[in-house]
């Protein structure tokens, strides 16, 4: 497999790369995802949306990094840019390849992305739209290996199977038709579908938002499960606060196509530094009714900018309630506020911002 | 809610009784053209549209078998002769027997108008049969036979079951003979349009951009054309020494120069949806390329809206036909179709004198009418897995 | 102070009657909404919460209709009086057979005995009680200005004249939160972001100054911010107007920051009822024991042990299980009893009640 990949080494740049350690699987820098607007009969190009402005961050081998934010924060755009779904505008995406390369996937075209599509795949939010109604389960779960020129006839059935038992279904039904599934059986195939090529990265895209509830921790345990038995590594994309904390070990938080925070799922939660993650921290409906009355729920003023047209300098500075006139001006850099813990607002060190205590009540 | 949306349980749930699991799996590996049939199935009027469309094109197959003579055949003796109706048995001594006739014709001379016409005798009788030997003539250009379904056993004396024209032709040979062509005319034209459809709308959808932008603005300026005057030029551009068969195609061709555009939209759509669903993402992330993404994913997802949106289009060519061929600019005998026979009942006179000769309208209503019930039905079929 | 019954509902059934057999949407469901109370309704999808509450407005799409059962509305003398039936009483009165007239006892209506497409259940409609949605579009008009179909809803029920309406229209959006007001009423719902769209539907819901105000999953469709706004500006209106709120919600995060009283459905059934402390902290019935462990909640689940999943998934409309709903999934599952009985609701203390034969008493 590895062989196909000759022309893969000349994007290779793992050289001038200070901050690579051996154990980063996936290294995002400056990615940038600008959408033209065009109106007019000639469809002209009068602006941009700029899903994703410039961000970068690092996934470390075995971990599961978690992308959050609200609706048109960019993070489904940045899960998609990377699974090469679209081409990107600007940036690189450095991915390692198995013999410890990094490999630039920005670049590639669609035959030289074939290899890493393999160590890259997805699992999509909606489990009625992501499955081909007209296909039985062995083909959704067989195609990628069919495709790969993996395995075939026997041999493939038998994977299939295998792969379904994995994911908690009968090997039996896989000549049933997605409609014969409910939503959560839905999502376990597009899980199997998803590790049939012993993928090192999945990115997961709202993988159980679109779930009941008593549904959705089965998914989520038996993320978990995976993960350990296939030595996986997760991006794991949700604008659920709660799941991410429950799943992730490290935890980038968007707004309006950009990174405002990175840390430790831990650090993050328990001390943000960027008033944004403190917002939207302390949204998130607490499920424990005696903690009404102590919560001072941060009530976000108007809506959320909007990606054509952001503000001038920090884009959360027209709702943020810490802010102050240099906001408005400056556009404020993603920067180590500690250890690990970065954040892009000019008074992190200043503010005192409150997070989630261990209880569960908001200190 | 649907069939679609029997779910199964999960392996840990209990299991259901046996009798309801073996239903249960049935519709668990049921494909789409199974759920369609299903679906279709409970479609009443649908079922009854496509039955009747059925007997339809088997009669067009079958015309010289069924039609009682050759709709050329002129009787000058029998001009305007009324339907005679067919009996099927016969009053004897013994009672009832079946004896299939119908009755005569006696010539009455308006003392007025001192016109002759012709009106049913009730004390002659005609012998009918069915199976009966007849004018010879080559089934399906292939072989010789002589065998009618049904007409007079004396090749002499001619039967008309539903009344003659202006020159003793049998209407219902006429109209058996016109069903071939119309019907034919309506599914050439629409296999035509399938295929320019399917290419320019499958482009323009898949490409997008300039490509696409271009073929919706030919598709917009096909359309604004008046339509009949545009037939009406092109057909008035064929050569009126062409053979009758060449003709015939010609109509075809201009009738599906502007069915397409239709179509095209159709196919166009359907790619432009079909390219943002998450399966056709998903089948690309897997590797596939775009061929096998377009012929494996996306081809079998929009064929049966396809196929549901053709054949809700023949109608509209089958009246395009009638249209042209009644205004004179169609086609034209020894071909015969049913426009072609509607231009016999074009002035009142020949209508009040012979009323029966509407009646090929009517097989143009039955016919649009059972193709679109037809065409209704396979479309709400087409996406069994609607929610 | 229990403050006095706003709707009583007994016993309603919603089928729905398709093709394929009979969805029991709503099978037997009992609960009563206190006036200036909230209640919040939680359940799976499938579980009936939507359908109870559009079976209380007679709303049920086709081929759904409300087969057995009442729901006794308790019509507050403020809305029996001050209604524009008085005005209307003096053309046509006599055909209007549950006017009490100016007494001064509460009237009591049936809703589920009204014709859906009744005068009398059209003027409960939005005026007594009123309906938001979880995708606001779906019930604003695309082609006129939100100002006008607040307007329109206000003149429909009340005798206020065109311009006291516009006032009120005003009047009303800058209090659901819409910054410039006056400019906004001439804007479209298209223009309009999601979290503003709902603030319109609210505005347009309280237009009338309902007592019930049904809201179902108002905030699904929404961000965590815009939701948490929204959820704020119901309770402030809820102080402000008096109105009675019925959430529905599948989000236990919800029903815990909102409900005084909470009921859960499963499959078409009420499981569980009571206030909103007992059922969080000392919840009876194994499906909400379940729930309530399956949610990863913030803070809790950080130090990350698995969570406790309900085993297998919501059965089928057509292929319920014979006895208790919830038996095949359930870990206190009785052989022969729990798949023989459907359990009957069983008092626990005022208000609080269980459906479940772990409680029954022997």
């Amino acid at each position: 497999m590895s062989a196909q990949l000759t022309n893969g080494s000349q994007h290779t740049t793992s050289k001038n790369n200070s901050a690579t350690a051996d154990n980063v699987l996936l290294d995002v820098r400056n990615l940038q995802k600008w959408f033209p607007i065009s109106a007019g009969f000639f469809r002209r190009t009068v602006g941009h949306v700029k899903a994703v402005d410039d961000i970068s961050f690092q996934v470390l081998q075995g971990e599961t990094v978690g992308l959050v934010g609200e609706s048109g924060c960019g993070k489904t755009t940045a899960g998609r840019c990377i699974l090469r779904a679209y081409d990107l505008t600007g940036g690189q995406i450095l991915f390692q390849d198995h013999d410890g390369e990094m490999v630039d996937l920005a670049p590639l075209t669609n035959n030289e992305m074939k290899p890493f599509r393999q160590q890259v795949r997805m699992i999509f939010q909606d489990p009625f739209n992501s499955l081909n109604p007209r296909m039985p389960v062995i083909d959704i779960v067989g195609d990628p290996l069919r495709i790969n020129k993996v395995v075939a006839g026997k041999e493939l059935e038998d994977r299939v199977a295998s792969l379904l038992a994995k994911v908690g279904l009968r090997p039996e039904y896989m000549r049933r038709y997605p409609h014969a599934f409910s939503g959560g059986e839905r999502q376990r195939i597009g899980i199997a579908r998803a590790l049939a090529l012993d993928p090192r990265l999945v990115v997961a895209d709202e993988a159980v938002s679109a779930l009941d509830v008593s549904v959705r921790a089965q998914i989520l345990n038996l993320i978990k499960d995976l993960q350990e038995e296939f030595d996986l590594t997760y991006l794991f994309v949700s604008h659920d606060l709660s799941v991410i904390e429950y799943i992730c070990d490290r935890v980038v938080v968007m707004y309006v196509g950009k990174i405002v925070e990175v840390a430790e799922t831990e650090e993050l939660f328990a001390q943000p530094f960027h008033p944004y993650t403190e917002a939207l921290l302390s949204a998130v409906p607490n499920p424990d009714p005696r903690n009404r009355q102590q919560k001072a729920r941060i009530v976000l003023e108007g809506d959320v900018a909007d990606p054509a047209n952001p503000p001038s300098g920090c884009y959360f500075h027209p709702r943020c309630r810490y802010v102050q006139d240099q906001c408005s001006q400056e556009t404020p850099e993603l920067r180590q506020i500690a250890p690990g813990h970065f954040a892009a607002c000019h008074f992190a060190e200043e503010l005192t911002l409150a997070g989630v205590t261990a209880s569960g009540e908001l200190g | 809610m649907a069939v679609t949306d029997v779910k199964t349980l999960s392996p840990e749930a209990v299991a259901p009784g046996a009798a309801e699991a073996e239903i249960e799996s049935s519709v668990s590996v049921a494909s789409q053209w199974q759920l369609m049939w299903w679906k279709f199935r409970k479609h009443r009027m649908a079922m009854a549209g496509g039955i009747v469309t059925l007997i339809i094109y088997a009669i067009a197959l079958f015309v010289e078998f069924l039609a009682p003579s050759s709709p050329g055949v002129i009787r000058a003796d029998y001009t305007w002769a009324p339907p005679q109706r067919l009996h099927f048995f016969r009053q004897t001594d013994e009672g009832m027997r079946w004896d299939p006739y119908v009755n005569g014709y006696k010539v009455e001379i308006d003392p007025e108008a001192l016109k002759r016409t012709f009106v049913i005798d009730e004390e002659q009788v005609v012998d009918a049969g069915f199976f009966v030997k007849g004018e010879p003539y080559e089934m399906w250009g292939l072989w010789e036979m002589d065998l009618h379904f049904v007409g007079s056993t004396d090749p002499e004396v001619p039967i008309y079951f539903l009344g003659a024209d202006r020159m003793g032709r049998d209407l219902l040979s006429s109209m058996i003979y016109g069903t071939r062509v119309s019907m034919s005319i309506g599914l050439l034209g629409v296999f035509m349009s399938f295929f320019l459809g399917i290419m320019l709308g499958g482009v323009s959808g898949f490409y997008g951009g300039t490509v696409d932008n271009l073929i919706q603005r030919i598709i917009e300026f096909i359309r604004s054309i008046p339509t009949i005057p545009l037939w009406m030029g092109l057909a008035a551009a064929l050569p009126t020494d062409w053979p009758p068969l060449r003709i015939y195609f010609g109509i075809t061709i201009i009738l599906s120069f502007i069915g397409w555009t239709g179509l095209a939209r159709v196919v166009r759509g359907r790619f432009l949806s079909l390219r943002t669903e998450d399966f056709v993402m998903a089948a690309r992330l897997d590797g596939a390329n775009e061929v096998t993404t377009i012929w494996r994913h996306m081809v079998p997802s929009f064929f049966s809206h396809i196929i549901a949106s053709l054949t809700l289009s023949i109608p509209g060519m089958i009246l395009a036909e009638t249209s042209l061929s009644f205004l004179g600019l169609g086609l034209r005998r020894p071909v015969v179709s049913w426009g072609v026979l509607l231009q016999e009942a074009q002035n009142i006179r020949s209508v009040a004198t012979a009323p029966w000769l509407l009646i090929p309208g009517l097989a143009v209503l039955v016919a649009v009418l059972a193709l679109n019930f037809f065409g209704d039905g396979l479309r709400d079929a087409a996406d069994p897995y609607n929610r | 102070m229990e403050s006095p019954i706003l709707i009583e509902i007994r016993n309603l059934k919603t089928h729905f009657y398709l093709d394929e057999g009979t969805v029991q949407a709503v099978n037997g469901v009992d609960f009563t909404i206190h006036q200036h109370k909230t209640l919040c309704v939680v359940g799976e999808s499938g579980c009936g919460k939507s359908v109870t509450a559009r079976s209380i407005l007679q709303i049920v799409d086709q081929p759904g209709r409300i087969v057995e059962g009442e729901i006794l509305y308790h019509r507050p003398d403020r809305l029996a009086a001050f209604s524009r039936r008085d005005a209307m009483s003096n053309e046509n009165g006599s055909n209007d057979s549950n006017d009490s007239n100016g007494s001064e006892t509460t009237e009591i209506i049936d809703l589920a005995a009204l014709n859906p497409r009744g005068r009398e259940i059209r003027e409960i409609r939005g005026q007594d009680i009123s309906m938001i949605f979880q995708e606001p579009m779906t019930s604003l008009s695309p082609i006129h200005t939100v100002g006008n179909q607040i307007t329109e809803a206000i003149t429909l029920h009340t005798d206020l004249l065109e311009d006291e309406a516009k006032e009120h229209a005003i009047e009303l959006l800058r209090r659901v939160g819409i910054p410039r007001p006056d400019e906004r009423f001439d804007t479209y719902p298209f223009e309009l972001s999601g979290g503003m769209r709902q603030r319109v539907m609210i505005a347009m819901a309280l237009s009338c100054n309902p007592a019930l105000l049904i809201a179902d999953e108002p905030t699904t469709a929404v961000d965590v911010t815009t939701q948490a706004q929204i959820l704020e500006l119901l309770e402030e209106l809820q102080d402000e107007f008096g109105m009675a709120i019925m959430l529905i919600t599948h989000d236990l995060g919800v029903v815990a920051e909102m409900a005084d009283d909470v009921v859960v459905m499963y499959l078409g059934q009420v499981v569980e009822r009571g206030d909103v402390d007992s059922i969080f902290h000392d919840p009876k019935h194994p499906y909400t024991q379940a729930l309530l462990k399956s949610i990863p909640r913030l803070g809790v689940s950080r130090n990350r042990q698995r969570l406790d999943s309900i085993r297998g998934m919501v059965p089928d409309p057509y292929n319920r299980p014979t006895g208790c709903m919830f038996g095949p999934r359930c870990d206190h599952f009785m052989p022969g009893r729990c798949d023989a009985v459907n359990p009957p609701a069983i008092q626990l203390g005022p208000e609080r009640e269980v459906n479940c034969l772990l409680y029954e008493e022997e």
